[in-house]
C-alpha cells in the first residue's frame, strides 16, 4: 500500500478496522487449542490412512529408478506412489518447479515417493526402507559464484528503475557510503507444518487444508491432477502460519490426494518438519550494494540500490529494492535487480518479500553514520545524514563500513 | 522408527547386564536426544531398557567432602540445587545455558555425557558421515562448517560435543561413577571419559558395552570465581560456537575449558599457567594446535574475546 493520499482517504486511515477493538473470529479458538488444524480434522465415520513422504536426496538430476519392494511389504503398508510410477504432472501456474511426478529432480528433498499405511509410525518406517537410484549433476547453489552470470529479470517485475543521474551526482557529492550487504536463505518454518486431507468421492476430491488463497491452490490442485477445478474442494478454515508460504500449493495436497485415489481412503499427509526448508519456498539470499551520496549539511543527492538474488529457472527476483524508489527525498537515484539461476527450492513470498532484506540493507548506513556520530539525536526516520557527519574525516571517499 | 522391544530395568546390574547381551539395546533415560535419532533411523536400537526407576535422582554429599550427582538426576534439578549453586555455580550457569526448560526437565546427567553431536551432516542420513555410518566419509569435511571443530579433529570427522553441562563438569574435575556388566565398579575421570574421533568417530566414550553410568562425582569445592560464558547465533536455544567454563581465584591464578570447539570439552591444564597473563597467552596455549576451516577460523578469535570477557568479569 502506498500513502500518497492525505488521511481519511486511505483504507487504513479510516480506522473502520484497524484501531477498533474487534473480536478476531479464530483468535479465541486458536490460543485455547480449539481450532482445528488441517491435519486434525477428524470424521469418525472414516477410516484414514497416513502417508510419510520421501524426498530427494540429491540437489539436481535424475531419478534412475525406485526400488520400493521391501516397504511394500512392511507392516501396515497400504501403498506406495512413486514420481517414477506417476509419471509427468502438469505443473501448476503458480509454482516455479513441479511438486512431483517424472524423473527430474530441481531441488534437494523434492518429493519422490509417499508410503501410506495404517498409522502414521508404520508409513515413516517403511519410507526409509525404499531405495532410490539418481543420476546426480552438477548444480549451481552459491549466489556470489553465480553473481557474474547474473541477468536482469523479466521485465514484468519491475527490474530497474532511474531518475535524474545518480553516477554525476554520487561523483560530485560531498560525502559518499558505498557498502555491501548480504542475507542469507531463509526458510518458513510456521507452528503448523504444510498438511493435507484428501478424500475422494468419484470423481470428486476433498482437500483439507492450510493454505492462504483458496482459488491458487485449488485452480494448481486441479491442473496437476489433471481434473476440472469444479472437481476440486477446499477446505481450509484456520491456518497455523503462512507469512507467504502456503500461497500456493505444495506437495502435502499433491501427494495426498495422488495416494487417497491409489488406495480407495482418505489419507492424510503432513511435510515432517526436516523437510520443510526444502520442499516449500523460502526467501532467497541477497548480495547488495547501496550508494549514497549527500552534502554537509545531511541532504541526500543520490541514491543507488542494487541486489542480486538467485531462483530456478523461470522463478523470479527477490525485489529487495523497491522500496528505495519509494523512501527518502533525493533527485538522482538508480536500482536495479540482477537474477541468478540456482538449483536451490523456488524462491517466494516470506513476511515482507523484498522489504524485509532492502529495508535492512537501505537502513543500516544511517544506524552506522548514527553510531560512529555520537552526538546526533535523529531518529532513525530521519531522512538527512546529521551534520556532525564533518568530524568523519573520510568524507569524499567512502566511508568504510 | 524401527520397532523396539522395551524393558524396564530392575536393579543397576540388571541394566548392565541386560545391556551386555544384546548388542542393539540402549540405555534410555530422558530421551531428549535418543528419541529424536531414532525417528530420524541414526540411532536404531532393537531393545531399550528404561533405566528411569532405578532411585539414581539424588544428590547427596560425598564422604570426602564432594558431591555425588545420581545419574538419572535431571538437568533442571541438578542447576536448581542449593549446594550446587552455592559451592559448583560453574555447574549450575552451564546446565541453564543449553538446551530449553522443557528438555532440562527431562535431560539426564548422565544423558547429557552421552549425547551426540548436533553436526548437520550427522543428521543427514543422505550425506556420508563416518560417525552415522564408519567408513563412508565425512561429508562436514569441505561443507558448511561455521558451527564445527577447530581442534583436536581427524580426517574422519570435525564434530564437536554439543554439552554446556560437560565442560564446567571438565573444570570441576568431575569422575564418572560406572558399573560394568560383571557387576565391577570404575572411576573414570572425565578427562577420559569423552574420546577424540580418530578414525572411529562413532566410538565417542570410553564406556565399554553394556557399562552402566551411576553417578558423578564432584571433589570438595575449590573456591574462586566460577564463570560459563556461551557465545551463540542466537540468545536462547542454540549449541556453543564458542563457550568458555573457567573457576578464577582472587590471586588469578585458575582452570578454563572450552566448549563449541571439540569432540570432546577441551581443556589443556598446562595452558591454565598462563592464565596470568592474559586471555591472548592462554587461549594461545590451549588452541595451539588447531587446525580450523575457513568457515569457523573465527573460533580462534572468538574463543580469546571470550576468555578476555570472563577474566574481566572474574576481577569486577
Amino acid at each position: 500500500m502506498q500513502f500518497e493520499k492525505p488521511a481519511t482517504t486511505n483504507p487504513i486511515d479510516q480506522l473502520k478496522v484497524v484501531g477498533k477493538p474487534i473480536h478476531r473470529i479464530d483468535g479465541e479458538l486458536k490460543t485455547s487449542g480449539r481450532a482445528m488444524y488441517a491435519y486434525e480434522w477428524h470424521d469418525p465415520a472414516l477410516r484414514y490412512a497416513y502417508g510419510y513422504p520421501l524426498g530427494s536426496a540429491i540437489a539436481k538430476g535424475q531419478v534412475i529408478s525406485i526400488d520400493s519392494a521391501a516397504a511394500r511389504k512392511a507392516p501396515g503398508v497400504l501403498g506406495v506412489i512413486t514420481t517414477l510410477e506417476v509419471g509427468d504432472l502438469r505443473k501448476g501456474k503458480m509454482n516455479t518447479a513441479k511438486l512431483f511426478g517424472g524423473r527430474e529432480i530441481k531441488h534437494y528433498h523434492q518429493a519422490v515417493a509417499v508410503v501410506v499405511a495404517e498409522t502414521f509410525e508404520q508409513a515413516r518406517a517403511a519410507t526409509a526402507l525404499i531405495k532410490v537410484d539418481y543420476a546426480p549433476e552438477k548444480g549451481a547453489f552459491d549466489l556470489r559464484a553465480e553473481m557474474a552470470n547474473a541477468k536482469t529479470p523479466d521485465p514484468s517485475t519491475e527490474p530497474e528503475s532511474a531518475a535524474g543521474d545518480f553516477q554525476a551526482a554520487f561523483g560530485t557529492a560531498q560525502v559518499t557510503l558505498d557498502a555491501e550487504y548480504t542475507t542469507p536463505d531463509q526458510s518458513h518454518s510456521m507452528m503448523e507444518p504444510p498438511a493435507s486431507i484428501a478424500a475422494w468421492d468419484g470423481d470428486e476430491v476433498t482437500v483439507w487444508t492450510s493454505s492462504q488463497m483458496i482459488d491458487w491452490w485449488r485452480t494448481d490442485l486441479a491442473t496437476t491432477l489433471g481434473v476440472e477445478k469444479e472437481k476440486v474442494h477446499l477446505m481450509s478454515p484456520f491456518i497455523g502460519g503462512g507469512f507467504g508460504g502456503k500461497l500456493f500449493l505444495r506437495a502435502d495436497s499433491v501427494l495426498a490426494a495422488l495416494a487417497a485415489k491409489s488406495i480407495g481412503r482418505p489419507v492424510k499427509v503432513a511435510l515432517p518438519r526436516p523437510m520443510i526448508p526444502n520442499n516449500t519456498t523460502h526467501r532467497p539470499a541477497t548480495i547488495q550494494r547501496i550508494r549514497i551520496g549527500a552534502e554537509l549539511d545531511g541532504r541526500i543527492t543520490a541514491i543507488a540500490h542494487e541486489s542480486w538474488s538467485g531462483d530456478l529457472p523461470g522463478g523470479g527476483p527477490e525485489t529487495a529494492v523497491m522500496q528505495t524508489r519509494l523512501l527518502y527525498a533525493g533527485e538522482n537515484r538508480m536500482t536495479g535487480m540482477k537474477l541468478a539461476t540456482l538449483d536451490l527450492p523456488e524462491g517466494n513470498a516470506m513476511r515482507a518479500p523484498g522489504e524485509a532484506p532492502g529495508l535492512m540493507a537501505l537502513k543500516s548506513p544511517w544506524m552506522k553514520w548514527r553510531r560512529s556520530s555520537p552526538s546526533i539525536q535523529s531518529s532513525s526516520g530521519s531522512r538527512t545524514i546529521p551534520r556532525s557527519i564533518r568530524k568523519i574525516p573520510t568524507a569524499r571517499s567512502p566511508i568504510a563500513i | 522408527m524401527r520397532a523396539f522391544s522395551y524393558e524396564r530395568a530392575s536393579s543397576v546390574e540388571a541394566a548392565a547386564r541386560a545391556a551386555a547381551q544384546n548388542r542393539e539395546a540402549k540405555f534410555i533415560a530422558g530421551g531428549t536426544n535418543l528419541l529424536d535419532l531414532m525417528k530420524l533411523e541414526i540411532e536404531k536400537p532393537s531393545h531399550l531398557i528404561d533405566v528411569n526407576g532405578l532411585g539414581l535422582d539424588k544428590i547427596e554429599k560425598a564422604r570426602d567432602g564432594g558431591l555425588r550427582i545420581g545419574a538419572l538426576v535431571r538437568n533442571t534439578d541438578l542447576a536448581a540445587d542449593q549446594t550446587v549453586r552455592r559451592d559448583y555455580g560453574l555447574l549450575s550457569r552451564a546446565l541453564v545455558a543449553g538446551a530449553s526448560g522443557q528438555l532440562r526437565n527431562k535431560a539426564t546427567t548422565a544423558g547429557n555425557l552421552l549425547q551426540r553431536t548436533r553436526c548437520p551432516y550427522f543428521y543427514d542420513p543422505n550425506q556420508p558421515c563416518n560417525k552415522r555410518d564408519p567408513g563412508s566419509g565425512c561429508s562436514a569435511i569441505g561443507g558448511i562448517t561455521r558451527q564445527l571443530g577447530v581442534i583436536g579433529g581427524s580426517e574422519a570427522c570435525i564434530a564437536t560435543h554439543p554439552s554446556d553441562m560437560a565442560v564446567a563438569m571438565r573444570v570441576l574435575d568431575a569422575v564418572v561413577e560406572t558399573v560394568k556388566s560383571n557387576g565391577e565398579k570404575r572411576f573414570i575421570p572425565i578427562a577420559d571419559f569423552h574420546r577424540l574421533p580418530g578414525d572411529t568417530p562413532h566410538l565417542e566414550t570410553t564406556l565399554e558395552r553394556g557399562e552402566f553410568i551411576t553417578s558423578v562425582t564432584l571433589p570438595p569445592p575449590i573456591g574462586g570465581k566460577h564463570i560459563y560464558r556461551k557465545v551463540r547465533d542466537r540468545a536462547s536455544y542454540a549449541f556453543a560456537l564458542v563457550s568458555i567454563a573457567a573457576v578464577i581465584q582472587p590471586d588469578g591464578s585458575g582452570r578454563v575449558a572450552v566448549g563449541g570447539v571439540a569432540h570432546k570439552p577441551w581443556r589443556v591444564e598446562t595452558a591454565e599457567a598462563e592464565l596470568n597473563k592474559g586471555a591472548r597467552a592462554t587461549a594461545a596455549a590451549l588452541l595451539a594446535d588447531a587446525r580450523p576451516t575457513e568457515q569457523n577460523k573465527f573460533k580462534i578469535g572468538l574463543t580469546e574475546r571470550t576468555l578476555g570477557a570472563v577474566l574481566s568479569e572474574a576481577r569486577e
